[in-house]
Parts: structure tokens; sequence; C-alpha cells
């Protein structure tokens, strides 16, 4: 176990001792920050130039804001660290300052911090919190380095930082690459070579439509071999509808989408046409500021059209109870709450749902501001508890047939129906007063509060606004967050994790920006110059280097960023969970490309929803499985019952759609290769497949080859080819040979490489 | 075997753990795989993780947790109230309620009828408990048994209160408690999850309250931590059976070639991340034995069978979920989780309750019993207990008292649990509630407490099992929970 935890902190030692540089806008050993565990590093370690914002604030955050940051009801002796005067001011029994600017080493900070005396020392010891000699280190030289405040990071407007000066020029396809070179140059890392063509196509094909590419496609990109070939591959991609349906599955986790209301007997709701929309918004690339507003307010925009009163069912997607006897206000207030915390998550990065009960311990968002934000939230006509078996409880939208001509035909509707209604937000004409809530309890009002936004991020300067005008206060040009959170995200797609970690969290306690200028580039370049056009920014980062490099890692490499921060290697990606099924019913032909209509059942094991049923659930008590096309649609149309979400789906990691959720978990377990070998869904695809080319007039090793190919989108080397002929003729020895050719199949699907994006 | 035996020396060599403690998983994946042998003499010896837990000497090693979803009513059962018995149909005073909030099913009622447990009571044991005649078996082991009185919650509603009861939290997204051990304390074996989930339904009201797979759910811990639900049907966990064209034989081959396949991708691509994928596979593969084996009852001796009653042969019920709860603890599963429903007696209280209390009556004695004589009651900690208890007074109309077709309504100020072996007082009483049984008058004990005193029996000091997750240290306890030291042994 001791070499365990040597394992552990040499990586980080090294990359420490690795120098510091600085730069103009950012001080700038905070990188050896950003994703490390301070109470792991050694007071060696500690760097020689202090920054507030990535070396103190995070400790000050995580070891003493619990009692002495924002929340003035937890606060003891009268002390916060949150703010500047906070950090200067005189303790409580007026002796000493906290931070003596006028005699630094007099500060009694330093004093509490590294004294003995379990009475004396801060944090004290039955907070179960205690700062690392490293921790000590650092505030004690930030203090007598002159003690110097600023401003949380991510507040801070984004400015547009200067390109930096880099040596190895060739590398560089665009800025992007700047930026990282810079890092890699930084680190004394080696750059990685391109990736080969083959495993590059495969991973752009699934980063942008979430598909793999065919055999015939990847011979095309093979023998092209101008200049352009890869851009045209990518340009081809993002003009594929087969893009807006990748970007949206997405999209549901942060929507908290499904089709159920979640609660108890957890009965069906239609929401199908909203989840159309959002397809169809990608495709048409309808700018970010525009796909926000209209998912907030499209029903508050004066004139408002009918595809702009669609997307606000956004903040209908949220769980609804039916169960008998609740308390309906209760929920009601739970629904606003819930619409209130995934807006803050999804524009702001922030985790508001702290400051729902009292002020955050973290972050200077205090309890009345955030019914302030829950209050745009509040003038909703609806019913806490909805009546039995209502599909779309008020306020709701219907559309016909003859409607969708009229330009709302992304809304698939089936044949067999003429029209269809489901859930969208609507203002109530009388605006409900909005109380601070007591503990968030729905019962205990404390004062009445007015709409309003964090001040720290950002005050909202109108006067009683609504969902209107706090979209348009997220895209003002004043806001630091709203383009920072985004460009995260959508890095985090391409490269799995964001530029900051923690893309639900950019306050005090979540993670500093890896590569703060590149964050910043790209937020304002994106906001600015390109006027929040998404594919835009997509294509800017697929036709990087830092996108095209190999995934290949040198010993060098390896050994200084095991973990790969500074991205000197493409990150090798595990497949979504979508990814994984939608791989295995493409490769093997099943898969039914059509876009949009209502939710399919595909098939999946027999009694998962009828076991745990009351007998209640109307519709969804017992899982009706689909039939023909629908059993091998996209998995983004799989039926998302919430209580029971698809097997198949959260083995894989899939969020559940209780909460919004902008990150999902990465973890390999025992069930996931049970999936892999055994769904019998996986098992008749792998027969598809199997049986289709075994049938063709070629010889075996083509076939393997052309089978390899099918699922990897590689061509094997020599040794796997041996191996597989080794596993076929094993095979066959039992078996006949088509049978064993099934097998080899089954086992290719299970090879690690086709679950992955290399 | 041979090729498992060369799988460990290769992963040995490999030094698998030092190498996926780089990544974030790579501690749970200690937990829930160890791909080196466990040693049976102390089994903690080989979980130690960053969390340096236990943080002391646990009474406890396992769980078996009997969740009786729906709110058994403790006025029928356990809480004996002659008092309330005598003044049946009597309204109740507002000085007792005392402002209860009631749920939109009773709120409507213009009387709150008091009704009496269903049947008598009578002393047991040494330990002189009072136990309803309803539960003749349970009524010979109270000796073994701590009862708790006082338990109450701050949820009235089945959905809010499970949750609650299982995670912490009135709404869903948290890790449940079996998740938080898993991650705390890791697993004890290396062939089955950590943390199981057996269902089962009553027979007293088989159409009730419906569950959540987010009950056993992870939350915000690794996916490695969630309950796995072992089923009744063909296929125990979703996915373990072969196809049936492919023998033992032949899925060991095809793992060996997956894994020499894997291996030349490790060499190509140097992802550290396959050797655990590698494990997985290593892994899926021992529960495919290891599941169907502790599934199969039939090499129980009959003498067994008939110690859990009549339905112990009957899959999917809850006396063979008892079965199958033991031979899981005895195989080091961490936490097994039962559920049997239907509790919900709003109506027809009188007969339904009968149906249930039969359901679990013998089932649990008969494990309490069989843990004892094969030595695991010591270190196995069981819990018996709903989310709720029930109203002393009846729901529905003055004509449903009176035909003995009323129910009662949730109700969260008190209720009944008990619990046994590992570490808690056998033969003891904790709290006590009013002689109407509506309000406690001695030593309450809430959900968070109960899930405070659970961990210290685990050797988990809950203040300080946390779990970072968006810029906030969690805990199982949130920000409460005192542990209960009368509860101890």
């Amino acid at each position: 176990m001791k070499k365990n935890i040597a394992f552990f902190v040499i990586p980080f030692i090294l990359i420490i001792l690795l120098k510091y540089y600085s730069s103009d806008r950012f001080s700038d050993d905070y990188i050896e920050n950003s994703n490390v565990d301070f109470e792991v590093l050694n007071v060696s370690n500690t760097p020689e130039t202090i920054d507030f914002n990535f070396h103190v604030n995070p400790i000050l955050s995580d070891k003493c804001f619990a009692c002495h940051g924002p929340d003035d009801k937890q606060r003891k002796a009268n002390l916060r660290l949150d703010t500047k005067e906070g950090l200067y001011q005189m303790t409580e029994d007026l002796i000493k300052r906290v931070i003596d600017l006028d005699n630094l080493e007099d500060s009694e900070m330093i004093r509490r911090i590294f004294h003995d005396n379990k009475s004396i020392v801060m944090p004290p010891p039955e907070s179960n919190l205690s700062l690392s000699e490293y921790e000590k280190n650092i505030l004690k030289n930030w203090i007598l380095q002159g003690a110097k405040w600023k401003k949380h990071w991510s507040f801070i407007k984004p400015e547009k930082p200067e390109r930096p000066e880099i040596k190895n020029n060739d590398w560089v396809k665009n800025e992007i690459d700047v930026f990282i070179a810079k890092n890699i140059e930084n680190q004394n890392l080696e750059f990685s070579k391109m990736e080969s063509k083959e495993i590059l196509l495969r991973r752009v094909y699934f980063d942008i439509v979430g598909l793999p590419p065919s055999i015939d496609e990847i011979d095309q990109f093979l023998n092209d071999n101008s200049d352009n070939a890869y851009e045209r591959v990518v340009d081809e991609l993002l003009k594929s509808k087969n893009y807006g349906e990748r970007m949206a599955s997405i999209w549901m986790d942060i929507a908290r989408y499904g089709d159920s209301h979640g609660y108890q007997d957890d009965t069906e709701r239609t929401m199908w046409p909203w989840r159309d929309w959002v397809i169809h918004a990608y495709n048409k690339n309808i700018p970010y500021n525009e796909f926000i507003t209209w998912q907030l307010a499209g029903d508050l925009i004066p004139n408002a059209n009918k595809e702009q009163i669609i997307a606000t069912g956004f903040n209908r997607n949220h769980k609804i109870t039916q169960e008998g006897g609740v308390i309906p206000e209760e929920y009601r207030v739970e629904y606003v709450a819930d619409r209130a915390i995934t807006t803050s998550k999804l524009m702001m990065g922030l985790t508001m749902e702290c400051a729902r009960c009292h002020s955050h311990k973290y972050d200077n968002i205090t309890h009345d501001e955030f019914y302030g934000f829950y209050s745009f939230f509040n003038n909703i006509n609806e019913k806490g508890l909805i009546a039995y078996g209502d599909f779309a409880p008020e306020p709701k939208i219907t559309v016909s047939k003859n409607e969708l001509k009229e330009g709302l035909d992304f809304i698939k509707l089936p044949d067999s129906l003429d029209k269809v209604t489901f859930m969208v937000m609507k203002e109530t004409e009388n605006l409900r007063k909005t109380y601070v809530l007591n503990r968030g309890l729905y019962n205990l009002q404390l004062n009445e509060v007015k709409p309003m936004t964090p001040s720290a991020v950002l005050p909202l300067k109108k006067q009683n606004g609504n969902r209107l005008d706090l979209a348009n206060w997220f895209f003002s040009d004043e806001n630091p967050l709203t383009s920072r959170v985004v460009v995260n995200r959508i890095w985090q797609q391409f490269f799995g994790v964001g530029i900051v970690a923690t893309p639900d969290d950019f306050g005090s306690q979540g993670n500093r920006p890896i590569n703060p200028e590149l964050l910043d580039w790209l937020a304002v370049t994106y906001q600015k110059d390109d006027k929040w056009d998404t594919k835009k920014l997509i294509k800017r980062i697929v036709m990087s280097s830092t996108y095209r490099q190999s995934s290949v890692t040198s010993d060098l490499n390896y050994n200084i960023d095991p973990e790969n921060v500074y991205l000197s290697r493409f990150p090798r990606q595990k497949l979504s969970a979508e990814m994984i099924r939608d791989n295995i019913l493409k490769t093997s032909g099943l898969l039914v490309n059509k876009l949009g209509g209502p939710s399919v059942k595909p098939l999946q094991p027999d009694g998962l929803w009828d076991e745990v049923t009351g007998g209640g659930g109307g519709s969804l008590a017992k899982y009706v499985m689909s039939s023909g096309e629908n059993l091998y649609r996209r998995s983004l149309y799989t039926f998302w019952k919430r209580t029971v979400p698809p097997p198949t789906m959260m083995i894989f990691d899939a969020a559940s759609r209780d909460n919004c959720e902008v990150k999902r978990q990465n973890t390999s377990t025992p069930l996931q290769s049970l999936t892999l070998m055994n769904n019998p869904e996986f098992q008749k695809a792998a027969l598809h497949l199997s049986r289709n080319i075994f049938e063709k007039k070629l010889s075996l090793n083509e076939k393997i080859n052309i089978l390899y190919r099918t699922i990897t989108g590689r061509i094997p080397n020599k040794k796997e080819v041996t191996m597989l002929n080794n596993y076929f003729d094993d095979e066959n020895s039992l078996n006949e040979e088509v049978v064993a050719f099934d097998k080899l199949c089954m086992l290719i699907y299970n090879l690690d490489e086709t679950s992955q994006k290399s | 075997m041979q090729e498992i035996h060369k799988h460990f020396i290769n992963n040995n060599r490999r030094n698998f753990l030092k190498k996926t403690g780089l990544c974030i998983g790579g501690l749970a994946l200690g937990s829930i795989v160890n791909p080196f042998e466990s040693s049976k003499e102390d089994p903690f010896s080989i979980i130690k993780n960053q969390l340096n837990l236990p943080h002391f000497a646990p009474k406890a090693k396992r769980i078996i947790y009997l969740f009786q979803s729906g709110g058994p009513a403790q006025q029928d059962l356990f809480d004996y109230k002659p008092k309330l018995m005598e003044m049946r149909g009597i309204d109740l005073p507002e000085s007792v309620r005392m402002g209860q909030r009631l749920t939109g099913m009773t709120s409507g009622q213009d009387k709150f009828s008091l009704v009496g447990g269903v049947t008598n009571f009578k002393q047991y044991g040494e330990s002189r408990a009072w136990v309803s005649d309803l539960l003749p078996y349970l009524s010979k082991v109270v000796d073994e048994l701590c009862f708790v009185k006082s338990m109450n919650t701050e949820a009235i509603n089945h959905d809010p209160a499970v949750t609650f009861f299982q995670t912490g939290s009135q709404q869903p997204g948290r890790p449940s408690m079996g998740s938080w051990l898993s991650y705390g304390l890791g697993s004890l074996n290396k062939n089955l999850p950590s943390f199981v989930v057996l269902l089962s339904r009553g027979t007293g009201r088989p159409k009730g309250q419906p569950l959540y797979s987010r009950l056993w759910g992870n939350g915000f811990l690794s996916s490695l931590h969630q309950g796995v639900q072992f089923r009744s049907a063909k296929d125990p966990v979703l996915f373990l059976k072969d196809p049936e064209n492919l023998t033992r034989q032949e899925r060991r081959k095809m793992l060996d070639y997956l894994s020499e396949l894997n291996e030349e991708q490790l060499n190509m691509f140097g992802d550290k991340e396959i050797e655990s994928r590698i494990s997985q596979y290593e892994m899926a593969y021992r529960m495919q034995t290891s599941v169907p084996e502790t599934m199969d009852i039939s090499d129980e001796p009959e003498n067994i069978l008939k110690m859990y009653g009549p339905n112990s042969k009957k899959p999917g019920t809850y006396a063979a979920n008892c079965i199958l709860a033991r031979k899981l603890i005895e195989k080091d599963v961490r936490f097994v989780q039962l559920y049997h429903m239907g509790w919900d007696q709003h109506e027809n209280l009188p007969t339904q309750i009968k149906g249930q209390a039969s359901d679990i009556d013998q089932p649990t004695a008969a494990l309490i019993m069989d843990l004892k004589q094969r030595g695991l009651l010591e270190d196995t900690l069981v819990v018996w207990g709903g989310e709720f208890g029930r109203t002393s007074y009846s729901q529905g109309s003055q004509a449903a008292l009176k035909n003995n077709t009323y129910g009662r309504d949730h109700h969260p100020r008190c209720f009944t649990i008990f619990m046994a072996g590992g570490g808690v007082k056998p033969g003891f009483s904790f709290g006590e509630t009013d002689d109407l049984g509506y309000n406690i008058v001695k030593d309450p004990i809430h959900v968070h407490d109960l899930q405070a005193t659970i961990l210290h029996l685990f050797g988990i000091n809950h203040e300080k099992m946390t779990y970072k997750y968006q810029g906030r240290r969690f805990r199982l306890t949130d920000v409460h929970g005192d542990i209960k030291h009368d509860l101890l042994a």
C-alpha cells in the first residue's frame, strides 16, 4: 500500500518540479493545482509565486468557508474569509488583524494555522478538516508575499488573451494548438504525431454524429489524398442529420428528459416533440443564444411563434408527482426549484441549490439571491399534484397534423396520430409573490424577494425582470460565465474532460481551469467572432492538431503527465452508453436511421417494469416491446421510464435523468462485460452481421478482415489476424464454420477497442 | 481453473492495482474486484483504501436490511397499546394530534376515529416483549431482537420517505446506504458484488406501492457501488447467462483470446484502463458461476427449508429471499437489501395485515436463528422496518370501521423497527410512544440517527465518511445524525 501512495504522489511531484512560468493575466503555477489533491502534496512543492485564485482560494474555500464563508447563519467569530474586507479585518477580540498588511508576519491567520494548541489551531479538530503542511505553507507564503486578493476567477469577464509565443509552430493547425503547445513545451513534454487516418475518422464520426463510419466511408477517406480530405469529412458530418441526434443525446442529460413523470407510480408523459425540436435546432444550427433564450423564455418573446413556445418544454422536463396524498404546494415548490437549479448549473456552472436552505457555504450566493433567481420560474400556472394518467399537465400546447406544414415539420408525428399535446411554459397573468423559504421548506416563508441574479456574478439591473430578461442577462456582454461554461462543456464532449474539470462547478470549490487562456480564447471567439455559432466552434475543435493527434503516448509523456491533463496526446475515451449500442446496431446493419418521433421500446429483459410496480403505472405498468423498425432505432429514442431506466443505458453510465447532469460517470464494471457478452439484442446484431459477411464469396481471411474493420474501423495488424484466426480455428474444431464465425464476431464486439474512441 | 490462475498471476505481474490506482476509478475498482486472493482470516485487510476506513473496530461486517415497503402499522404488530384498543371509535383529541400534517388522503376526513391493534398481544421471552398474535414465530425470537419503538421521519409520502431512509435525502439522486458502505469499506469477496438487492411482493396487498431502482442506486458515487439486483427470473443478474450454444469452456477460451487481443491493444495504445477492463471480464466470468450457485437453493437441507416456511421453495418470495440473504452473507456479501412490498394498508387493514405478517413472520425469525446457528449473527446486522408508521386513527368511513374494512394512513411521528445481531443489544426495547401510539414520549430516533448508528456499528464515523461532489462533502446523514449508544451491545 505504501507503494501505492508513492505512485500517486510521484507524478504530481514531477509535474510540480517541472517549473513555473508566468504570463500577464494569470500567475501560472495554477496549473499544478487544477487537478491536484493538495493534501498529498509535499511542502517542498510550494510554488514560488503564489496566486490567490489558483492557490489560496481553493484552500480557504475548502477548509475555512464552512464557518467563515458567505453563509452568515453559520459564521463563527463574526469572521468571513470569502471577501477582501474579511481577510484584512480585525479579529473579534480586536487584538490582531486576520491578515495585517502593515505587518504581514504578525497576521493572525499564520499564528492560528500553525498553532499546536488544539483549542487555538484552525481549522479546529472537531470540524474534521485539517490543513496539510503544503496548504499551510501556501497560505503563509501568500501572506508574506503581500496577501494580494483577487475576485474569483470565473466572475471576471473573459478577454481574448494574446497569442502565446511557442517554438513548435509546425505542429499548430489553428489557435487552439498554440495554447496547448505552450503547455506541452512548458512541461517539457513531447509532441505526439497525428493520428492514423482510420482511427481519426472513427473518432470524428462518433464525436460529431455519434455513429461509426462504414467500410466504404473509411476507404473513401483513405483513398482521398487531397489536403482538405479531412475537412470535407468534417463538413459533411456537420451537415448530417445525425449531428442533431448526437448533440441532442447530450442535451437530454442536461434537460433531465424523460418519457415518464418520475415519482412513485411513474406514469407516462408526452415530451418527445420537444426532443424532436432539440434535434432540429441543432441541425439548423440555431445560434446558442437563441437556442437557450427560446428554451428559457420562448413564450415571453414578443409575438412568440409556436416553435419558440415548443422550445420552452425544456423547463417542464423535471419530475412531477401523481402520488395521492402529497401536499401539492410542497411539490410545486420542488418543480420551481428544479428549474432554478437546472438553469444555474447549465448556464453558470454554479451549484445554486446549496443556497436553497441557507446562504451558500462556498460561493457568494445568498439565501435571498437563490429565491430571487427562483422567482423567475415561479409564475407558471401548474399543479403540484397532477391527475393520474395525465400525459401533459398544464400549461401545454397542441400541435395538429395541419400545423406541421407551417414550419413545425420537425415534429415527426406518426401517421396514426392527428395531433400531439405536450408541456410548455406559460407565464401566469397575476404574478406570484416569491418568498425566501426557511431551510427550503415550502411552508416556512420568510421575507418576500424580487427577481434577481447573483450579484457576485453580475447584478440584474432591470427591476421586476421576467425569464426573458434573465435570458438576456445570460447573453449580456458583461456576463462572465455563459460563454466559458458552454465552451467548456463542448470541449468536454470531445476530450472527455473539460478545461475546467468540474463543468458543473465554476465556483470556489470547483477546479481551476487547466488552461485559462485557452478557455477564455474559445469563450470570447465563440461569443464575439462566431456569434454563438456552435458548428463553427465544433469545427474549430476538430480541425486542431490537439484533436487530430494520436492517442499513443511515449513513456516520457506518460511519466510526466499520466493523466494527460496537458493533452500531449489525444485522450482515449470509452464510448457513451448510446454510442455503444448504436455502434452495435449500425455496424451490424440493423440500425434504422430515422429521425424523431415518439420514443420506442427495444428489446429488454422481461419483467423489469412489472417487478417493481405496485400495480399502478397505467400504460407503463408493463413493458410492451416495440415492433418492426422501432426495435432498432438509435438509443436517443429509447423510452425513458425514470424509475426503471433502460438497463443497457444505465449499465454504461448514462445519467438517470432525475436531475440535470452535465457530466457522466466513467466506470468499468463486470455488469458492462456481461452486457456486451450476453445482451440478447447484441447477440442478435452480431449474428446478423456475421451471417451477412459469411455468405459472401470471399476467402476466410478476407471475411475476417471485413468483420474486424466493420466493427472497429481499423485493419487488424498481423498479430491480431493470427489471433483472430486461431480463435476461429479453435471454435471451428467444435462447431460448424458459420457458427465459429458468429462467435468470432461476438469476440470482436467485446474488444476494448470496439467500445473506445481512440 | 488453471486459466483463472494464470490471469491472477498475469495481473499480479502487471501490478494491476498500482497502475489503476492512478485513475479515479482505481480505488473503487479495488473494492469490487480484488484480483488477488482474499484472506478469510481478516477480510478487512484487503480493502484498505484512501478513506482509511474503518475508523475504529467494527461490530458488524455485513448487513441484511429487510425493508418493509409501504409502512407497516406499529399498533398492529409490536407497539402494544391497550388503551387505544379500549378507545375504539373515539375521535383523536386535537391535544394529541398537535397540528400533525395529514396526507391528502385523510385531510378531508371529518372524524379521526381511533382503532387499536387487530389482535391481542402477549409477552414473550426473558425480555418480556409484547408481540401481536399475528407474529407467532417472531414472538419466539424476541430475546434476539432490539426493538426501536420511537423511530420517526420527516416524510409522509412513500416516494420521499423510502428515498429518505435509503439515501438520507427525500429527493432522488443521493447514493443509497449500501452504496455508501461499498464505497467506504469495499468488498469482502471477489466473486460477488458487495451490494445485492432482492425484491418480493406481499400477499396482503399484492398491488400497492412501487419501488424505484434509484433506491439502490449509487448516486454520485462510482457505478461500481450500485446495488445489483438478483432476480428470480432465469437470468438472476441481467445478462448473466451465456447464450445456449456457448459452453463454459468456450466462454473461458473466448475470454483468453479477448484478453490477449486486449493486451495487444494495450501495447498499441498504452491505455492503462484496458487492464481494468480485462479484470472486469474476469469478475463477470466468476459471477457467472457464483451467482447461480448462490441462487440455487436445491441443496439446502429439508429441515432448513422447513424452518423458513412453506414459501421457501417458491422463487421470488420473501421466504426464498431470506434464504438467499443468508447464503449471500455466507459468501461475504457486504450489504443484502431486501424489499418486501405491500404494507400500505389504507383500507382493509385487518385482512391485509394478516397476509403481510404471515409473509414475513416465519422467514424473518428463521433467518435470525439460521444466522445464529452458523455463528454469523455476531457480526451480521439484521434490520427490519418500513419507511414510516401508520395512524392510530382509522382511515375510511364509520361504516368501514364498523365492518372492519378500515385502513390506517401514513404516520411519520412514530413507528417501530427492530434489529438483531451485529453489535446491537439483544432482548431490548428502546423508546416509547404515548398511550394512543401517536406521539413519542421517550427517546426519539430519527432516520439520520439510525443511519449514524448503523454506520457506527460498521466502524464508521458518519461525520467523517464523506464524498466530495460539486464542491461539497456529502454524507449519508447529511448534516445530522446522533449515534444511539443505548442500542449498542
